[in-house]
């Protein structure tokens, strides 16, 4: 590493990687534990627990590093082992009782449990001494590229000195010496697109900034994910804050503003959290303030909360929420840009985009474009999630298709495939037909979907089509911040229509009003949001009529999702009598011997599917409701 | 003169509107809900109507102006936990403990709320109980997790009507 003209920064730069070299060659093991909110969420603090008290019993110690998501939620809690002299060692699925029988084994016998392993991070010597595959071969990993999610699992995110040894603030160094346009060139010749969704050119939107004359200018980080089903900000902001604020730094100087703002969700406590020590040890580390690193550059970063409105994602009214309004849209142009937060020029951009930053300042713009496919540039990070076998996060280069992030990356359904539903609620749903499109702004665009921020819900024959857009449309109508007609009322016709439908009391004409409610509110919406609401009807009109069709004429719903139009049968051939089905079920609906075929009372069954749930052979299905089908159901 | 129930720290150097909302938060986050008191005492401070401070935190659906229950309840509706049987839960929900979202048991030991997303989603579908995150649930697992609430806490069945409609008459 070449010595930067900033003697303050390389003093920081070879303490911290003095550290974490005395670290990875430590003596003692190091415990790697994912402690985000995932890993949380699946017990993880409870193993950090049973591997503190386990580390007593046997009298060993060892430094137990906490980080962040490393990417397959679905394996959480993830524990990793590094012995002195060996390479770090994955486990997955680890409860408190596997965690103390891994430790045992190695740090008393030198057993590395390969049979618990899912992989290592070494080279492939390792892979044929020890009988464990490497970590970045399994099929979830290996078509991934991990620019934006490089440190995610692999440093403490409460450390700054941890990521100052992975080439921390480089970046910003970089800029620094570059010049504003010397950085607003090189993130031009990057081709970076805004990851929000919109996927504007991030270079525009900052010589629009420049240019503005104002004394004043703000930079402001959009981490308020409201699209449910999301959570690629969280996973970045708990697992990498400082590469986000890094970001942020050289967008600031770049434009040359003085202050920035996190507008992050209330919903992400950790994030919160996280993001506030982070800029505390900034600040100590004269990183953030006045006349940063002698530079002559000052810059501060504070941390706003959302208060839960999925409409304060869209700019403005982040902006209005920032200044203590009601999160509402306004009018563009005068784009915030040139005039935003209190009527200064404001740059806004997306967690991820700042996350990327550091990386195209620190490796140059011609190094990211290649990363992705021509038009679209770069990595982008998305949440897998649903009906897929292997959820959680990925970051994949731009361009790849649908089929192999759903079936290489996700491991496919167990179930038949169905759909995927991309760009979160404003997005669209694509039929099987679309697996090869792939995946940038103007594909996504094409198919009647959107990129959006970046929310992959896998969805197979279990999910019904009609619930999925009622669910959307829902979703946009309880947010809908009530300032334009076509959003208000819009979102709300279009919620009663697909409710009629799928309570069974559907005509055909309703698909008439849903097409026509769509499309007004397409032309005629405030903001995108309401202009992009009708998104998930449009599109499962479009590539899942036949099930709309099935809903209204046939009075039925295939997927045994929408109560009225089904009932639940149990299948004798399948049914092993277990019982199970008659413990869970609270309305006695459900009854036979013990193992003998059971069957389910249609009058007192409430279709909770608690039955469904438990049943280990698929016995219990959903067929046409006897009372609109007189004839005997043929299974 | 600071009330007595609002803790001290609820001062700002200026009348800044923006003030506003990181007041309310604070406030929620001391006191679990926006009492009419502490919204005089904002009104005060940052010298704006009441209506006006209303008017705001009405649209943010963080902010609860009736007292929370003891054990705080959320069931995720998020896209992810909806597919995996989210609505299921809050089904549950309602069977055990009689209550809609936004509602608190009568005898004030459990409040409950059906949220958005909590950002969990591979581990759909989730409930959080009192901060913390389950992940996996069923409607198997969600029961045992109530009853386990319920040792702790004996409860009355029957929603608290009061609590929607004074969210709505305000």
């Amino acid at each position: 590493m070449n010595e930067s003209p900033f003697p303050q920064f390389n003093h920081l730069q070879l303490r911290a990687q003095k550290k974490w070299a005395a670290l990875q060659n430590s003596s003692q093991p190091l415990i790697y534990l994912g402690t985000a909110s995932c890993g949380r969420a699946a017990g993880a603090l409870q193993t950090l627990q049973a591997i503190q008290v386990s580390l007593e019993e046997i009298n060993r110690s060892a430094q137990i590093l906490q980080v962040g998501c490393i990417g397959p939620c679905y394996l959480e809690p993830l524990m990793d082992l590094q012995l002195p002299g060996l390479p770090r060692i994955s486990y997955a699925k680890v409860n408190p009782e596997k965690a103390k029988r891994i430790l045992r084994a190695a740090l008393l016998n030198g057993d590395l449990s390969p049979k618990l392993a899912i992989g290592h991070f070494g080279d492939d010597s390792f892979t044929q001494q020890s009988g464990i595959g490497r970590f970045f071969d399994l099929p979830m990993l290996k078509p991934q590229v991990r620019v934006i999610l490089r440190n995610c699992g692999f440093i403490d995110p409460e450390d700054i000195d941890q990521y100052l040894a992975q080439d921390g603030y480089v970046g910003f160094v970089q800029a620094l010496q570059k010049g504003p346009e010397g950085v607003i060139e090189e993130v031009r010749q990057s081709g970076l697109r805004g990851r929000g969704g919109a996927g504007f050119p991030t270079y525009k939107k900052w010589e629009i900034c420049r240019a503005a004359p104002s004394e004043q200018k703000f930079v402001i980080c959009n981490a308020d994910e409201g699209d449910p089903g999301a959570f690629m900000n969280r996973s970045l902001l708990e697992g990498d804050p400082h590469a986000v604020l890094e970001g942020m730094l050289i967008a600031g100087y770049a434009i040359g503003a003085q202050h920035g703002f996190v507008y992050v969700r209330a919903e992400y406590p950790l994030a919160v959290a996280r993001l506030r020590q982070a800029i505390q040890q900034m600040r100590q580390y004269g990183l953030l303030g006045t006349d940063i690193l002698g530079s002559g550059f000052s810059f501060d970063i504070e941390v706003k909360e959302g208060a839960g409105a999925f409409v304060c994602g869209e700019e403005t009214a982040l902006i209005a929420s920032l200044e203590g309004e009601r999160g509402m849209p306004r009018p563009r142009p005068p784009f915030p840009a040139e005039k935003g937060y209190r009527g200064y020029p404001t740059l806004i951009n997306n967690t991820e985009t700042f996350g990327i930053l550091p990386n195209i300042l620190r490796n140059g713009g011609q190094w990211f474009i290649q990363l992705g496919s021509p038009g679209n540039a770069g990595t982008k990070t998305f949440s897998l999630v649903g009906k897929a076998r292997h959820t959680g996060l990925i970051e994949v280069p731009l361009g790849m298709t649908l089929r192999q992030i759903v079936f290489d990356i996700g491991g496919g359904t167990i179930k038949p495939f169905k759909a995927v539903q991309t760009g979160g609620p404003l997005g669209g749903c694509l039929s099987a037909a679309h697996l090869d499109t792939p995946v940038d702004y103007e594909n996504m665009r094409a198919s009647g979907s959107i990129m959006g921020s970046g929310g992959l819900i896998v969805l197979d024959e279990s999910t019904c089509i009609v619930d999925l857009a009622r669910y959307f449309l829902t979703f946009s109508k309880n947010e809908s911040c009530g300032k334009c007609t076509p959003c208000r009322v819009g979102t709300r016709i279009l919620v009663e229509t697909l409710q009629k439908i799928a309570r069974g009391e559907g005509e055909m004409d309703d698909l008439d009003v849903l097409y026509k409610v769509a499309d007004t509110m397409q032309r005629t919406a405030l903001c995108g949001g309401g202009q992009t609401a009708p998104n998930p009807v449009l599109t499962t009109l479009k590539y899942f009529m036949n099930e709309y069709l099935t809903h209204i004429q046939g009075r039925y719903c295939p997927a045994a999702v929408c109560t009225e139009l089904f009932e639940y049968r149990i299948i004798a051939e399948k049914c092993t009598g277990c019982g199970r089905c008659v413990q869970v079920c609270s309305s006695g609906a459900v009854s036979g011997e013990k193992k003998e075929p059971h069957t389910i009372d249609v009058e007192r069954c409430i279709k909770c599917r608690a039955c469904v749930e438990v049943c280990k052979f698929d016995a219990i299905v959903g067929v046409p409701v006897s009372a609109y089908h007189s004839q005997e159901v043929t299974l | 003169m600071d009330h007595p129930n609002v803790p001290p720290p609820i001062q700002v150097d200026d009348c800044d509107p923006s003030h506003l909302i990181p007041l309310l938060q604070r406030i929620q986050q001391q006191e679990g809900y926006i009492s009419e008191q502490s919204v005089r005492q904002i009104a005060r401070l940052l010298k704006i109507s009441e209506n006006h401070i209303y008017g705001v935190a009405s649209f943010y659906s963080q902010f609860h102006f009736q007292k929370p229950g003891k054990h705080h309840l959320k069931v995720c509706l998020g896209t992810a936990c909806h597919v995996q049987g989210g609505v299921q839960l809050a089904q549950e929900v309602e069977k055990q403990l009689s209550l809609r979202s936004g509602e608190t048991t009568t005898d004030g030991a459990i409040d409950y709320e059906e949220v958005a997303c909590l950002g969990c989603c591979a581990q759909a579908a989730v409930v959080e109980i009192d901060g913390v995150i389950y992940a996996k649930m069923t409607t198997d697992r969600l029961v045992k997790k109530l009853n386990e609430l319920r040792l702790h806490e004996p409860l009355c069945s029957g929603a608290d009507e009061s609590s929607l409609s004074a969210l709505a008459s305000a």
